[in-house]
């Protein structure tokens, strides 16, 4: 077999499709009949220095897919496959891979340190190849360059595939020694400094405690800094990426470097070519980033329990930063707005500078404000595009008292330009300025409005005029129309100064929509975002108007979908999926009030028909969108949806089984929870399927994680919304319920994102017990739920203990109390009695001063009052 | 390890509009779980009874006379239909005038000491003045006398009990308060909790309900003095546990109304509609100006009187349920005297005089004085008559009560060291 692997790997890459075809199977049955001897035979490949480099190079892949895949439940098996082999066998193949990496090909040896860093990242964390890290650094200090280079790399790879918690401080150490050095100058070889920066890039979330010691943190730095003035523009570029890892990870041990950083990176940005340039103002963007969130964290306010303080870099470098970045300004390409994917030094100065404006506020204006004056006016429309693009960009951030004035003397100026500019790029920028004015500087809230009926006119008729040019102008043009309607929001009831155009303005969006050229610049899809906001923000006085309105896009959809018949591609889907999204907000906005609602219902049969037809189509966006909106209708219909459900349960079984597409199977989870409440229980005959259905969901390993939580408060929906009916499911929930709740009773360890997750599912549970108990309540099978109370009591004592809960949860949990209380009443007296939760917990959420726990704590204590009196 | 993409949105904002149509649907279904939760909290958490509606007795339009609005009697227990407070609270004119005569809990008069009255009982002064239910929802408040008829309709600062913007919770939640109305100082003395906000106490603990309304009526200013928004003060009572120190505050104490004898409430009882033997009422001379049943000139008669209700076969029968039958009148003087079942009588007690064994009545000397005044709604109950009893023969006194709250101390101490003896 070992003779013919190589052929098999060559013919599996050849042109021929029917011999490519039969090698794939091959490959398929040795695997399937022989594993062992199958990842060895590839491994041997992989080391076999006489073997084409295409063979050797395939060798390595499929052995590296052998080890990993991107779906979780396919990795996991991935992982036990490997466990569960023959240890010998496996350092066999382990110790022909190691020496791969002294292999004279380079393709070998790239291919190998990523197959290395697989295997690592299956056995470390299980204790497994304790002599893997040794026996690489013992490569990095003698043996050729191009050894040297592939086993930084693979440790470059390693650091990025493992947690640094299941390697030992120590073989942290020697891997940052090996690696910093191999940065050093003194290595002369480029490819190995290279590998060995990149290493860094990925080592630097391991350095914890290095970064904490002055003296090895001084050495990285100024290792690092230096790197960043390689001749070789791969390692500066490289040694800046690293600069923007420490800045966000090592924030606050930066002060010391700040002002050699800013030399650095302002000679970068000066000089050096854009892909260094860029990462060197990707630094400030990342500090700003970091300073922002510190600041909005505590906002501004430092006391000793601050995690991380402010170290005001961004104040600090202020007046040197802003002329850097408004330099960078003039460097625009032609046609970058036409372009989807560009980046480029103009884009990313315009970007730190809001950075920076959102990080500084009110101080960053008079640094700007000469910028703006000086080259607005100016024929090079690269002056007038930069100062514009610079007087957008500060918007947010600066107080509105600071900017009203600017503002509302720019406001003519910038209407003027958006219709007369002669340069696209100018009037692009000159849209989306206003579309900031309109965002951050207009609205109810506001003292002193830079829109009144004055001058509201005018600027409808601007941007309906924008709304004809070119489709990156129309589409800017459509943003800031989102943003003018968006600021009556709240206005209420009030009559809008918008009302008078309520009609041109939904007028002109419809026409863009069917622009020949619509599909360019997101333009259809700016003009749906714009009349869906244009909708929710209407009043009283213009909801005869989107009752009007709702047949218009109803006609839309039928039109798409009789086009479908005849071709069906992507577009059409898209279309479909932002028509469902507009008829949601339709749905909702007239929905929300018994007038309109009255009106909207003569649609409703002929709205459902068309979401119906929807699912027809094979995409999933769509399918998304006309999920949400019939949640939207269900809630606006009632018990009266009862009558699609004969029709629409097969969908909505779809949707559940959709594990692909889990968004989708996300909000359909969603819907059923507002079918429930619509129909309450009418939802009875169809509960046997979407209980079936969801159980399994909850059993898959495919379905992501992110649907589960969803799933338990849907359990909760349909109890509230059947009662006693959910007897014969309690079988079957109870006990997912239980073992959900031991797994996520416990955090310990767990990054933000597993504690995020946690608490979303414990919150998920909750909900799910509350509406059963909730649901039960009053009813002679009360007693049924008892077995359950010990564990549920129990769950709520864990979680008060673990003090880990946020928010939502501790307001759910306190709920489950009462709810427990009061449906089971004085036979559960004595259990409530001996919970913690009844005593401690309940009496801190009495004292909360989140509104809503409080609320929650004082229907617990009455409700058990109630139940441990007799 | 290749280098990490650092494009940043550009003239774009940071979420799709579908990323915020999604959120925004989920946050219309969590407000919704929310609202469906809620609902089925407050919802069936009590259901009250309602009388049925073909039962439509006549009813006083106006509060009845002072000395009668403050000496509890009751009326007779008819077949309830359930009905949650949510729907009560919705019901109007006469409706509403039935259901709330319903509601109030009514004490029992104290004949004898109850056993542990110093652990298990929580005494008070009693307001003098009308005693009522006070509703507070959808921006007003309403009050109403024990017929159910309405006294005042005002605005005030309990939850929901004025039309103001700044309110929280939603407008149709509900609060019920049992008060009585002090007209000098135009105060309603609020003396039990029903609803708070939505939130039923029927069934919670009196020791509860005290807690409840001791730190929630505050927090809403209903206590501070009217203004525009609140148009009586509401204020609470002292409430002390009915020990030694407890009961002489409350019979000695100076509080800022004019009492009416005591009200004792046992500490675990709930709101019970109707006459509870687990709250009682007991006055004497120092702590009351109504110790003795005046007739309609206000006048104390000679002899104690007494209404009762003719049922069938000529029983003579109180209140309670089950009634306590007081004596018998024959067929004949029935029908002279024009008496039919269902009347109610007036008798006065003659020098016989009111014989009880082992605390059952075992003969009464009833002297007939004619039919009772038409405004009556029902006899008058056992308790009463009987208090009324002893208040011209042997009445019950201050001293005893303190006696057996120093005695029950006594008693508990001696099972104490029973115990360490054992």
């Amino acid at each position: 077999m070992a003779m013919e692997v190589t052929q098999i790997l060559l013919n599996a890459q050849a042109v021929d499709g029917a011999l490519r075809k039969q090698a794939e199977e091959n490959l398929k049955q040795f695997q399937e009949q022989n594993l062992p001897s199958f990842l060895y035979s590839l491994a041997g490949e992989l080391a076999n220095d006489e073997k084409p480099a295409e063979s050797r190079k395939l060798a390595g892949l499929i052995l590296k897919n052998a080890l990993d895949a991107k779906e979780q439940h396919r990795k996991i098996e991935l992982v036990q496959r490997w466990l569960s082999l023959d240890p010998t066998l496996k350092a066999q193949i382990k110790a022909l891979l190691l020496r791969t990496l002294s292999s004279p090909s380079v393709d070998a040896r790239s291919t190998v340190s990523q197959v290395i860093a697989k295997v690592a990242g299956i056995e470390l964390p299980h204790k497994q190849w304790p002599e893997l890290i040794g026996s690489l650094l013992s490569n990095v200090h003698q043996l050729p360059a191009p050894t040297r280079q592939a086993t930084l790399e693979t440790l470059g790879y390693i650091c990025e595939e493992v947690s640094p918690d299941v390697v030992d401080q120590d073989h942290v150490n020697k891997i940052l020694t090996a690696v910093v050095q191999g940065m050093n100058s003194t290595e002369e070889n480029n490819d190995v400094r290279l590998a060995a920066v990149r290493a860094l890039y990925n080592a630097l979330g391991f350095a914890q405690a290095n970064f904490s010691n002055d003296m090895e943190r001084d050495y990285i730095m100024r290792i690092v800094c230096e790197t960043t003035l390689s001749p070789d523009v791969k390692i500066r570029r490289a040694a800046f990426e690293c600069l923007v890892a420490i800045s966000s990870t090592y924030y606050e041990k930066l002060a010391p470097y700040i002002q050699d950083i800013f030399n650095i990176t302002a000679k970068a940005v000066k000089e050096d070519e854009e892909q260094v340039a860029l990462q060197a103002i990707e630094f400030w963007s990342s500090i700003c980033d970091e300073e922002i969130d510190i600041l909005e964290e505590y906002g501004g306010d430092f006391s000793a329990d601050s995690d991380i303080p402010c170290f005001y870099f961004i104040k600090q470098a202020l007046s040197f930063l802003v002329p850097m970045l408004l330099e960078t300004l003039l460097k625009q390409d032609e046609d970058q707005d036409q372009d989807e994917g560009a980046w480029n030094i103009a884009m990313a100065g315009g970007t730190c500078l809001g950075l920076v404006a959102r990080t500084v506020g009110d101080d960053i204006v008079p640094l700007v404000m000469p910028f703006i004056q000086e080259n607005i006016s100016k024929p090079d429309w690269r002056q007038r595009e930069a100062a514009t693009y610079a007087f957008g960009s500060i918007l947010e951030g600066p107080s509105p008292e600071k900017l009203e004035p600017l503002v509302t003397m720019a406001l003519n100026f910038m209407l003027t330009a958006l219709m007369k500019d002669p340069s696209n790029h100018v009037k692009d920028t000159t849209a989306w300025t206003l579309g900031r004015m309109f965002e951050f500087l207009h609205g109810t809230a506001l003292d002193t409005p830079i829109i009144t009926p004055a001058n509201c006119q005018q600027i409808v008729t601007v941007l309906i005029q924008s709304m004809k040019d070119v489709p990156n102008v129309a589409e800017k043009a459509c943003g800031a129309l989102y943003f003018l309607a968006q600021g009556y929001e709240d206005a209420g009831s009030a009559s809008s100064p918008l009302t008078p155009y309520f009609q041109d303005i939904v007028q002109a969006l419809l026409t863009v929509t069917h622009r020949e050229d619509a599909v360019e610049s997101r333009l259809r899809t700016a003009a749906y975002e714009a009349l869906n906001e244009v909708v929710r923000c209407s009043n009283d006085e213009t909801a005869p108007m989107v009752v009007q309105l709702a047949p218009l896009i109803m006609l839309e959809l039928h039109n798409t979908l009789e086009n479908q018949k005849v071709s069906s591609d992507e577009r059409q889907n898209e279309l479909q999926g932002l028509l469902c999204g507009c008829l949601q907000v339709i749905i909702q906005k007239l929905g929300s009030s018994e007038p309109t609602k009255y009106h909207f219902m003569q649609y409703a049969d002929q709205i459902m028909a068309l979401f119906l037809r929807v699912f027809a189509s094979r995409s999933a966006t769509a399918h998304e969108e006309a999920m949400l909106a019939i949640g939207a209708l269900a809630y606006a219909t009632g018990p009266d949806f009862a009558k699609y459900m004969t029709e629409f349960y097969k969908y909505l079984e779809m949707g559940l089984q959709n594990f692909e597409d889990y968004q989708v199977c996300a909000i359909t989870v969603g819907v059923v929870g507002d079918v429930c409440r619509a129909l309450e229980e009418k939802i009875l005959p169809y509960c046997d399927g979407i209980m079936t259905q969801l159980l399994k969901d909850l059993s898959s390993n495919q379905l992501h994680r992110s649907v589960k939580p969803p799933i338990f408060s849907c359990f909760g929906d349909i109890a509230l919304a059947i009662g006693e009916n959910f007897e014969k499911y309690l079988l079957y929930a109870m006990p997912m319920l239980q073992s959900a709740a031991e797994l996520s009773a416990h955090t310990s360890g767990a990054d933000d994102d597993m504690t995020e997750y946690t608490n979303s599912l414990r919150n998920g549970i909750l909900e799910a017990y509350s509406g059963i108990f909730q649901g039960f309540k009053g009813s002679p099978k009360t007693q049924l739920l008892m077995p359950y109370a010990p564990h549920v009591l129990q769950f709520l004592d864990s979680l008060y203990m673990e003090k880990d809960m946020d928010d939502v949860v501790t307001k759910t949990a306190i709920g489950v109390l009462g709810d427990l209380a009061d449906t089971l009443g004085s036979s559960a007296g004595p259990l409530i009695q001996q919970s913690v939760s009844s005593k401690d917990f309940l009496k801190e959420c009495l004292s909360s001063d989140d509104h809503l726990i409080k609320e929650s704590a004082e229907w617990a204590k009455l409700a058990i009052s109630r139940a441990i009196s007799f | 390890m290749a280098p990490h993409d650092l494009r940043r949105p550009f003239k774009r904002p940071l979420i799709s509009d579908q990323e915020k149509r999604r959120q925004q649907s989920l946050l219309r279904q969590a407000q919704n779980r929310r609202d469906a939760q809620n609902h089925a909290r407050f919802l069936a958490s009590t259901a009250l009874s309602l009388e049925q509606p073909h039962e439509l007795e006549p009813e006083p339009v106006s509060a009845p006379e002072l000395h009668d609005e403050l000496i509890p009697d009751s009326e007779a227990p008819e077949s309830p239909k359930e009905l949650d407070v949510v729907e009560a609270s919705k019901l109007k004119g006469a409706e509403a005038r039935k259901w709330f005569a319903k509601q109030l809990m009514h004490p029992e008069w104290m004949i004898d000491i109850p056993e542990n009255l110093s652990q298990d009982w929580f005494v008070f002064a009693r307001p003098s003045g009308k005693r009522c239910f006070v509703v507070s929802c959808n921006g007003t408040t309403i009050s109403r006398l024990r017929n159910g008829s309405i006294l005042h309709r005002f605005p005030s600062e309990l939850p929901n009990g004025a039309r103001r913007k700044d309110s929280s919770g939603p407008a149709q939640s509900y609060s019920i308060l049992d008060c009585i109305f002090h007209e000098v100082d135009q105060t309603y003395y609020v003396i039990d909790m029903v609803c708070w906000r939505g939130y039923s106490l029927y069934d919670c603990a009196a020791e509860f309900r005290f807690f409840w309304l001791n730190s929630k009526l505050a927090e809403t200013g209903a206590c501070e003095p009217p203004s525009h928004y609140h148009k009586y003060r509401f204020s609470l009572v002292p409430v002390y546990c009915c020990d030694q120190s407890g009961l002489c505050a409350a019979y000695t104490g100076s509080v800022p109304y004019v009492k009416d004898g005591l009200l004792f409430y046992n500490k675990h009882a709930h709101y019970q509609t109707g006459i509870t033997p687990l709250a009682l009422v007991w006055k004497d001379e120092n702590c009351s100006q109504y110790v003795m049943d005046t007739d309609s000139k206000g006048q104390v008669p000679n002899h104690q009187q007494v209404v009762l209700e003719l049922q069938e076969g000529g029983k003579l029968c109180t209140s309670d349920d089950p009634p306590v039958v007081f004596g018998c009148l024959d067929g004949g003087f029935m029908h002279e005297s024009e008496l039919h079942s269902g009347c109610l009588v007036r008798f006065a007690i003659g020098e016989g005089g009111l014989v009880l064994v082992d605390g059952k009545l075992e003969k009464a000397d009833l002297n007939y004085l004619g039919k009772a005044n038409r405004a009556r709604a029902s006899a008058d109950s056992f308790s009463k008559v009987m208090f009324q009893y002893s208040v011209r023969h042997s009445p019950l006194r201050i001293d005893d009560l303190l006696g057996s709250v120093n005695s029950a101390a006594d008693e508990s101490n001696k099972v104490c060291d029973i115990e360490m003896d054992g």
